[in-house]
C-alpha cells in the first residue's frame, strides 16, 4: 500500500462511529499458581519456580487452586456478571514453546461468569460497557530471544524460556462491542480499564500493575460509516498502561481512518501498539493457527461453585469504588470533575492512603494531581509506581505545614524521594534544603537587602506597606529561596516600623 | 525351596512373612528368569536389577527390624513403561522418550513402594498404549509365551507377558480401551481395570485422559485383588481420583473362592454373545457360563443395545484427547530432538521431531484426534461421540438395575499370528469390541481365564457398576475356582 495521508483525529471522527472491545487479562494474586503448588513470586531467578504438573512433563495431571476459582467468581460478582452453576475448563490446543503442554487450559464456552456491566464517567457522563464473560486460564511462560535486534523472534540467535510465570491463574475479561462513543472512545476505554483496575485493586485479588503485566489489555477497534454495519475490526496487543489504552484507540482511530479515505480495507490483524511512537505497528501473522480445538479438560471435574457460597461472596464484596468515590468526594469537599480527574489519575487510594498518614484532603491531593502527576506523565509509569510512597507525601506535607520548607523547596525535596535518596526528612537535611527561619542568620540579609535598596525602605517607612514584597524578594534572592518569605517579611516590618 | 517364580503373589509374600525366603532371594530369582527368558518374550524394556536387589533389601532389613510387613511386602512386580518411575527410564515404548528419565514417581509407584513391593523393571506395550499386539512398540513387539509366534494382546503385552513368561507374579497395566483385559484374555492371565478414578492417573503418562485407567495383572483373581488394593485410592494429585473408600476386592476374591454364587445375577450381554467372535472363543465362553450357573448364579440375557457405536465412538474421543495429550512432545523441553543444527527453525525442529519420533498408529490417531476437534467438525464426530458415550453409560445403569454384574467374552478372538491384522487398523481395533463399553462408561472390569482354545487361552470379562469393583472380584474368583488356571508351555 503507497503512503496513505493520515487524517486528523477530528476529522477521522467527523466521518467514522468507532466500535471498541477489550479484553483484559489479570494475573491473580493467589499464592500458589492455578494447577500445582508452584509459588507465583514475581522476578525470581528463571525457571525456579517449576514442577512436574507446571512444566507439563507427561504424566503430571493439574488439579484445581480453589483460590482461583474463588477470585475469578469475585471479580465476576464486582462487575454484576451471573455465576455459572456448571462449567467446564476447555484445552485450547496450539503450539508454543512458552506453553509447556502445547495447549492451554483454559475456558471456551463454559465461562465461570457472563454478562456483567461496568458503569465509567467521563466528564460527568456515564457510559454503561457490558460485560460479555469472565473466565479462567493459566498463564503460559515467557521467551527470551536473544542475540538479535529486536527482541523478537527474527534474527535471535538463541531462544530461552523462562516458565515461572507458566501456570499461574490468569483471568479474561471480554466486554461486548461498544457502540455509539464517537470521539470519546479513546477516554472511555481508557476510563474502562481504569475503572476495571480499581474494582479488581478492591477486590484484592491481584496487585493489577500494568508495568508488570498483572493487568494486560488487548484493545479491538473497528470503523464504520454512520448507519453502516460494523467495519472490520484490528486488536491492539502490548498496550502496557493506561495512557497507552487511550493513545492505542486513537491511533487505530485515525490510522483506520486515513485507509478508508482512500478507499482501502481493513485487515484483520494483530497489531502492536509503540510505546514510543504512540501507534500500532502489524504482528507477525498468525492466520493460520487459529483452529484452536477447543474441548473440555478432561484432566478437571467441572466447577460447579455451591449457590450459597456464591451468595456469601457476593454479600461479602467490598465498597464498589464508584461508591467509594462519591464518598471520598464529599469527605474531601471536592467537585466531580476533579474527582473524576483523581480517579482517572489513579490517585483515589493513593490519596486516600496519604491523608491515612496524616495529611489534610487538599495537602494530598495537591501533591499527587500536581508534581507527582507531571512526573507520571512524563516518565510514562502509572502514578503508583512514581516512586514515592502515600507516608512519605504525607512527611513531605507535614514538613511544609511545620514551616519547615516551602512549596518550592519542597518540588526539590519530592525530586529526591522520587530518585530514591530517602524519606523527605532525610533528603531535606541530606540535600541542606531546611528553610532558614533563624532570625539571626536572617538579620543580616534583611539589613543587606535595606542597605541596598534605600527608596523602597523610605517607602515602607512612609506606611506604603506593599513596597515590602521587593525586599522579601531580594533576600529570597540572596538565600537562595530557603528562607521562610513570612519571616522575612515580619523582620523587615519591625526593622522599618 | 521350589521355584518361587511359579508361585502366587500371596504364596511368595507368605514365604517371605515366615522368613522360609528373603525378598532379596525372590528378586534374584525372577531376575535370574528374566535373565533367561525374556531375549525370546521380550516383555521387559528396562529391567532395573539394580534398583530391584536395593528394594528387595529394604525389605527384608525391616523384617529383621521386627517391623510390620504389608501382604505384598518383597514381592516382585513389573510396571508398564508408560507409568513414571523416578531416575527410571520411562519412554511409552516410544522413540521420543528414549531415554527419558521422570524426576518424579508416579502414584501408582509411590504406593507399590509403601506396601514393599520389588519393582523389577518396565515393561514393554504399544507405542503410547495405542495398539492391541505391542507390534507397534518402537522397540520391537513382545513374544506371546503361549506361542512366541503370536501377539501376546496389547497394549499391556508386555505386562501379561511378563506374568506369563513367570519373570514376575504381579504387574501393574494400563486400561484405555482394553488394554488391561484384552492381554490378560490372550496370554491365559488375569487383568482388572478398576473403576475410572478409582486409581490415581498421576505419573501416567496420558493417551486418553478419560478412558486411561492404570490397574492390576496377576496370575490368579486373588493376587489381582491384592494388587488392586496396594495402588487404589484417592489422590489429591488426580483431580478425577474418587474420594470414596475402595470397596474391598481381596475379601470378595476370597469369598468367591469358596465358590458359591448363590444370589449372584450374571447378565449376558446379548450384542456379545456369538457374532463376530471366534467359534472356540463362543464355545469356552459357553461353557463358563454353564459352570457360573452351576456355581449357583442366575444368569439373564441383557441387551445393550448402544454397545455397538462404542468402537467408532472411542475412535473419536480417544485420538482426540490423545492429540492433545501428545503435543507437549515437541523437542523443547525433554525427549528426542530431530535437526537441530542452527539453520532450521523452531517449527522446523518440532515437526522434524514428531516426524521421527512418533510411529506410525501414533501418528494415525494424532491426525484423527486433530481432524475430529477442528472447527466445523467438533459437532459431527467429538460431540456426537460423547452423546454416545452417554447412551453407553445408560445402557449400563439400566442393565445393573437387572444383574448385579455383566459378562461376555474379553475378546473376540484368540492371541493372533504377528503381522495378521497390521494392515488393516480396523481388524486390530476389532481386538477390543467388548472391552471399550466398559471404559466409555468408567466402570470396573476384570478378565479371567475361562479356557482354552486350539490351546491358546481365552478370557471371559466381568463388568461391574463403578465403585463395585468388589463384584466383579467375587464372579471373577468363583470361575477361576471352577475352571482352574492355564499354565503355558515350558519356554
Amino acid at each position: 500500500m503507497s503512503t496513505t495521508v493520515l487524517p486528523t483525529y477530528d476529522d477521522a471522527v467527523a466521518r467514522y462511529e468507532p466500535v471498541i472491545g477489550l479484553e483484559t487479562h489479570v494475573e491473580l494474586g493467589t499464592n500458589t499458581k492455578m494447577f500445582c503448588g508452584c509459588p507465583t513470586e514475581f522476578g525470581a531467578e528463571p525457571n525456579t519456580q517449576t514442577c512436574p504438573v507446571c512444566l507439563g512433563l507427561p504424566g503430571a495431571l493439574p488439579v484445581a487452586n480453589r483460590a482461583g476459582i474463588e477470585a475469578t467468581i469475585r471479580i465476576g460478582l464486582a462487575l454484576n456478571c451471573d455465576i455459572a452453576e456448571w462449567c467446564r475448563m476447555a484445552r485450547k490446543n496450539y503450539f508454543y514453546p512458552d506453553m509447556p503442554k502445547n495447549f492451554q487450559t483454559s475456558q471456551y464456552d463454559e465461562p465461570l461468569c457472563v454478562d456483567g456491566y461496568v458503569d465509567v464517567d467521563v466528564d460527568g457522563e456515564t457510559f454503561r460497557i457490558e460485560i460479555e464473560r469472565v473466565h479462567l486460564e493459566e498463564d503460559t511462560g515467557k521467551s527470551l530471544h536473544v542475540g538479535g535486534a529486536t527482541g523478537r523472534i527474527h534474527g535471535a540467535t538463541e531462544s530461552l524460556v523462562d516458565y515461572n510465570r507458566a501456570g499461574i491463574p490468569l483471568v479474561e475479561i471480554v466486554t461486548k462491542p461498544v457502540t455509539g462513543l464517537g470521539a470519546r472512545a479513546p477516554e472511555v476505554a481508557r476510563a474502562y480499564v481504569t475503572e476495571l483496575r480499581d474494582i479488581i485493586r478492591s477486590l484484592d485479588v491481584s496487585d493489577v500493575r500494568m508495568e508488570q503485566g498483572s493487568l494486560r489489555c488487548d484493545v479491538n477497534t473497528s470503523l464504520n460509516k454512520p448507519g453502516e454495519e460494523w467495519g472490520t475490526r484490528t486488536e491492539a496487543k502490548n498496550v502496557n498502561s493506561l495512557r497507552s489504552v487511550e493513545r492505542a484507540v486513537r491511533s487505530e482511530i485515525i490510522r483506520q481512518s486515513g485507509i478508508l479515505d482512500a478507499g482501502g480495507s481493513i485487515l484483520q490483524e494483530t497489531r502492536h501498539f509503540q510505546e514510543d511512537t504512540g501507534d500500532t505497528r502489524p504482528g507477525r501473522s498468525k492466520e493460520t493457527a487459529t483452529d484452536y480445538r477447543y474441548f473440555p479438560e478432561p484432566d478437571l471435574v467441572p466447577i460447579a461453585p455451591d449457590p450459597a457460597w456464591v451468595a456469601e461472596l457476593k454479600a461479602a464484596l467490598p465498597e464498589k469504588p464508584s461508591v467509594k468515590r462519591a464518598r471520598l468526594r464529599e469527605e474531601w469537599g471536592i467537585s466531580e470533575v476533579d474527582m473524576q480527574s483523581v480517579a482517572n489519575a489513579g490517585a483515589v487510594e493513593l490519596i486516600e492512603e496519604t491523608i491515612a498518614a496524616g495529611a489534610s484532603p487538599a495537602g494530598a491531593r495537591k501533591w499527587w494531581m500536581g508534581e507527582l502527576a507531571r512526573r507520571a506523565n512524563e516518565t510514562g509509569v502509572e502514578l503508583a509506581a512514581v516512586g514515592a510512597s502515600p507516608a512519605q507525601v504525607a512527611q513531605l506535607q507535614a514538613l511544609v505545614d511545620e514551616g519547615k520548607i516551602n512549596d518550592k523547596l519542597a518540588r526539590q525535596v519530592l525530586e529526591g524521594v522520587v530518585a530514591g535518596e530517602g524519606d523527605p526528612a532525610q533528603v531535606m537535611s541530606a540535600r541542606g534544603l531546611e528553610v532558614v527561619s533563624d532570625t539571626g542568620a536572617l538579620q543580616a540579609a534583611v539589613d543587606e537587602a535595606i542597605a541596598a535598596n534605600p527608596d523602597v525602605a523610605a517607602k515602607i517607612r512612609d506606611g506604603k506597606v506593599a513596597a515590602a514584597g521587593a525586599l522579601v524578594g531580594a533576600v529570597m534572592k540572596t538565600t537562595r529561596g530557603q528562607a521562610d518569605a513570612k519571616t522575612v517579611r515580619e523582620l523587615i516590618l519591625a526593622r522599618l516600623s | 525351596m521350589s521355584d518361587v517364580t511359579k508361585m502366587t503373589a500371596v504364596q511368595i509374600a507368605g514365604l517371605i512373612a515366615s522368613g522360609e525366603a528373603s525378598a532379596v532371594e525372590v528378586a534374584t530369582a525372577h531376575l535370574d528368569r528374566i535373565a533367561a527368558v525374556d531375549e525370546r518374550v521380550h516383555a521387559f524394556l528396562h529391567v532395573d536389577r539394580e534398583g530391584a536387589l536395593a528394594a528387595a533389601a529394604e525389605v527384608d532389613a525391616k523384617r529383621s527390624r521386627g517391623e510390620e510387613l504389608g501382604p505384598l511386602a518383597g514381592v516382585p512386580v513389573a510396571v508398564k513403561d508408560v507409568i513414571a518411575t523416578r531416575g527410571v527410564p520411562t519412554t511409552a515404548a516410544s522413540k521420543i522418550l528414549e531415554g527419558w528419565k521422570p524426576p518424579y514417581d508416579a502414584t501408582i509407584v509411590e504406593r507399590l513402594r509403601a506396601a514393599g513391593t520389588v519393582s523389577l523393571g518396565k515393561t514393554n506395550m504399544d507405542e503410547f498404549a495405542m495398539g492391541s499386539s505391542t507390534e507397534y512398540s518402537a522397540y520391537g513387539p513382545t513374544n506371546n509365551p503361549w506361542d512366541l509366534g503370536r501377539i501376546p494382546g496389547g497394549s499391556g503385552g508386555g505386562s501379561a507377558a511378563s506374568l506369563a513368561a513367570y519373570e514376575a507374579p504381579l504387574a501393574i497395566g494400563t486400561d484405555t480401551g482394553g488394554s488391561i483385559r484384552q492381554p490378560g484374555a490372550v496370554t491365559g492371565t488375569v487383568g482388572a481395570k478398576p473403576t475410572y478414578g478409582g486409581t490415581s492417573r498421576y505419573g501416567l503418562i496420558a493417551f486418553s485422559s478419560s478412558l486411561d485407567t492404570p490397574g492390576p495383572c496377576a496370575r490368579t483373581v486373588e493376587d489381582a485383588a491384592l494388587l488392586h488394593a496396594a495402588i487404589a485410592g484417592h489422590d489429591p494429585r488426580d483431580s478425577t481420583s474418587i474420594p470414596q473408600p475402595v470397596p474391598d476386592v481381596v475379601a470378595a476374591a476370597r469369598r468367591g473362592a469358596t465358590g458359591d454364587l448363590t444370589g449372584v445375577k450374571l447378565g449376558l450381554v446379548k450384542e456379545f454373545s456369538g457374532e463376530g467372535a471366534e467359534a472356540g472363543v463362543t464355545a469356552a465362553f459357553r461353557e463358563s457360563v454353564e459352570a457360573l450357573v452351576k456355581l449357583g448364579a442366575e444368569v439373564v440375557e441383557i441387551s445393550c443395545p448402544h454397545f455397538e457405536y462404542a468402537l467408532p465412538a472411542y475412535y473419536l474421543i480417544a485420538p482426540s484427547e490423545a492429540s492433545s495429550n501428545l503435543a507437549r512432545f515437541d523437542s523443547v523441553r525433554y525427549g528426542l530432538r530431530v535437526g537441530d543444527d542452527g539453520n532450521r527453525s523452531l517449527e522446523e525442529v518440532m515437526s522434524l521431531t514428531r516426524e521421527a519420533g512418533f510411529g506410525p498408529e501414533v501418528k494415525r490417531r494424532i491426525i484423527l484426534g486433530t481432524y475430529a476437534l477442528s472447527s466445523g467438525y467438533y459437532d459431527a464426530y467429538y460431540g456426537q461421540a460423547q452423546k454416545v458415550r452417554t447412551l453407553i453409560t445408560r445402557d449400563f445403569t439400566k442393565a445393573f438395575e437387572q444383574v448385579d454384574v455383566l459378562i461376555s467374552p474379553t475378546t473376540p478372538f484368540v492371541a493372533f499370528p504377528f503381522g495378521s491384522r497390521t494392515s488393516d487398523p480396523y481388524q486390530m481395533y476389532l481386538a477390543d469390541l467388548y472391552t471399550i463399553p466398559t471404559n466409555l462408561y468408567g466402570g470396573p472390569a476384570i478378565s479371567v481365564p475361562c479356557g482354552l482354545s486350539e490351546g491358546l487361552p481365552v478370557g471371559l470379562q466381568v463388568m461391574a457398576p463403578t465403585m463395585a469393583d468388589d463384584r466383579m472380584y467375587r464372579v471373577a474368583a468363583a470361575l477361576e475356582s471352577a475352571v482352574g488356571t492355564f499354565t503355558p508351555p515350558e519356554l
